[in-house]
């Protein structure tokens, strides 16, 4: 009798420990992502928040019209492009870092890690102020070497994707860097030597033994920066103060954001956060996957 | 030694391109107005001044926005850290029927894009009365800095061997005991590096005061305030930079305290 009740007090009290996580997650997270998933299947603006107007159920009218929209392929095209670029980037220079580091004496190695962590813990709000200073028409420090008299990095749209990029890839290559060489630490050293010994180059043995030896990890740092550079948000809306001239900037997060609370088109605005949520989610299973290969237990 | 010169001077170079933004914000900060407002710009000042920050922190109000910032982050803190250390136990002392997909879940709502969120949790949040409160900033970060402490958690009370506990179990210690005498007190060090992070995600949000924070003014926390010195035509270059200094210092300090977990705080993706 004593020994049923015990295990039946055993067998509740992992979820006893998780209640108090579930009592924050369920209303504050699994509501809204079901709620999400209501609204844009919904037609509701301005009109059903404050006037009190019935919203009606539109199934998926906020998707076809999404579909049907040129400006919506843009954004998608836009933001696809941008978190591609931001991706390669960060990885060249994360990568080319990490090697450089195995190659320095120990100062320089500690100064620039140093470095790189101060880009690395600076919020993204203050990285975007301080970086929309330095590139400021009248004030800014690059146009005065530079010798560019009041030139707007802000105005052009791929100028601007440039300095707005620049300021990501500043927050992001440590990550990268950090990680790649721990990993590349954790390569026995008698294989670089006997690789050296053979004749082979720096470029040569980078691609031909780092590269494949650490593929798990590169996987995995891969698809960790496409999921953050895929939801961009605060540079862009910071920088080019919400979505750029005529909303050229815009990317897909910042989008639904100003459907919903610029235009008030909450149902519009929802639709959009599913579509973009969808994509994460398809690249977090990819994520999954790569954690099972490289040997993680869940 | 001669062949690393180069290597050598490369990383000097990279180093310093990587730490200049920042150096460039806290002496833009420390500048006199007249050398902002200058078009002569210098790298260096030798008129060094707290005007800036006296004025953001007297005049702007920044000093309360500080202290609202500040409270969030630590209420967020305290809050995630004994929630996550329940969970991360209930996921690695116990094996029960959906342990792995719990799991999965939680690794999913890291990757959720918060700000798509923020369109139901605006409703959310106006429904229970919170528009214009920091409660509001409280309970919704807690929500979202949850899953990624109670990932890395996981890790940490993984590395506490069980005989330990079972040990004192037989002892005769009791369940609760167990938990807040012996393994708590194991896991702490782990349990400051996850909070650095619940802090560093709470002090940095900026889309969430952005959005619940309308028009209580004195609700409003540092990374959307900095946004209202920000004017069409003269931004007040010299006020930004004293303000962005003052909310990077805090996660500067707390990133160095932490930084030889985060690496290792990649889900295991690094094997020691």
């Amino acid at each position: 009798m004593t020994a049923v009740l015990v295990r039946r007090r055993t067998k509740a009290r992992p979820w006893l420990y998780l209640l108090p996580a579930a009592a924050v997650l369920v209303p504050m997270f699994g509501y809204p992502v079901y709620m999400l998933g209501l609204l844009s299947v919904f037609d509701y603006r301005q009109a059903q928040v404050s006037g009190g107007q019935p919203s009606t159920f539109v199934g998926f009218g906020n998707y076809a019209t999404l579909l049907g929209d040129a400006r919506f392929w843009e954004v998608l095209a836009q933001t696809v492009g941008f978190a591609a670029a931001l991706v390669a980037a960060t990885l060249a220079v994360g990568a080319a870092l990490a090697v450089l580091m195995t190659r320095v004496s120990p100062v320089p190695r500690t100064t620039l890690s140093l470095a790189a962590l101060g880009a690395w813990a600076a919020p993204a709000m203050t990285g975007s102020t301080v970086w929309m200073f330095l590139f400021d028409a009248d004030l800014g420090l690059v146009n005065q070497v530079l010798g560019l008299d009041g030139f707007n990095w802000f105005y052009d749209r791929w100028v601007t994707f440039g300095v707005v990029g620049a300021t990501i890839v500043w927050h992001s290559f440590p990550l990268v860097m950090v990680t790649l060489y721990a990993g590349i630490q954790a390569i026995p050293a008698s294989v670089l030597e006997a690789a050296a010994l053979d004749g082979a180059s720096a470029w040569g043995s980078f691609w031909k033994i780092i590269v494949p030896m650490l593929r798990p990890l590169i996987t995995i740092v891969v698809i960790q920066s496409v999921i953050w550079d895929f939801k961009v948000f605060t540079q862009i809306y910071v920088m080019t103060n919400g979505g750029g001239v005529a909303g050229q900037n815009t990317v897909l997060n910042v989008y639904a954001y100003q459907t919903a609370f610029g235009s008030s088109e909450y149902g519009l605005g929802s639709a959009i956060a599913v579509v973009m949520t969808l994509i994460l989610l398809a690249i977090t299973l990819l994520y999954i996957r790569a954690l099972y290969r490289s040997g993680e237990k869940l | 030694m001669r062949r690393r010169l180069l290597p050598n001077t490369v990383a000097l170079v990279v180093a310093f391109l990587t730490a200049f933004p920042l150096y460039w914000m806290v002496l833009s900060a420390l500048k006199p107005n007249g050398e902002i407002q200058s078009l002569d710009v210098r790298p260096w000042t030798l008129h060094p001044t707290l005007d800036n920050f006296v004025r953001v922190l007297t005049g702007e109000g920044f000093g309360r926005y500080l202290l609202n910032s500040a409270g969030v982050a630590l209420t967020v803190v305290v809050l995630s850290a004994g929630v996550a250390f329940l969970a991360a136990v209930a996921v690695t002392r116990f094996a029960f029927r959906l342990r792995t997909t719990v799991l999965i879940m939680f690794l999913i709502a890291q990757m959720v894009p918060v700000e798509a969120l923020t369109i139901p949790l605006f409703f959310v949040v106006r429904d229970l009365g919170l528009l214009n409160t920091l409660g509001s900033l409280v309970v919704v970060q807690l929500a979202f800095t949850l899953p990624f402490a109670i990932w890395m958690m996981r890790g940490f009370v993984a590395a506490v061997p069980e005989a330990l506990e079972e040990a004192a179990m037989i002892d005769g210690a009791g369940r609760a005991t167990v938990l807040w005498r012996i393994l708590f007190p194991l896991v702490a060090p782990g349990l400051v590096a996850t909070s650095v992070f619940s802090f560093i995600t709470a002090w940095n949000d900026f889309v969430f005061a952005r959005t619940f924070i309308i028009s209580a003014k004195d609700n409003q926390t540092l990374p959307a305030a900095l946004l209202v010195f920000f004017k069409p035509d003269e931004n007040d270059w010299g006020g930004i930079m004293a303000a962005s200094t003052l909310m990077t210092i805090p996660v500067l300090i707390f990133f160095v305290a932490v930084q030889r977990r985060l690496v290792s705080g990649l889900g295991g993706a690094v094997k020691d």
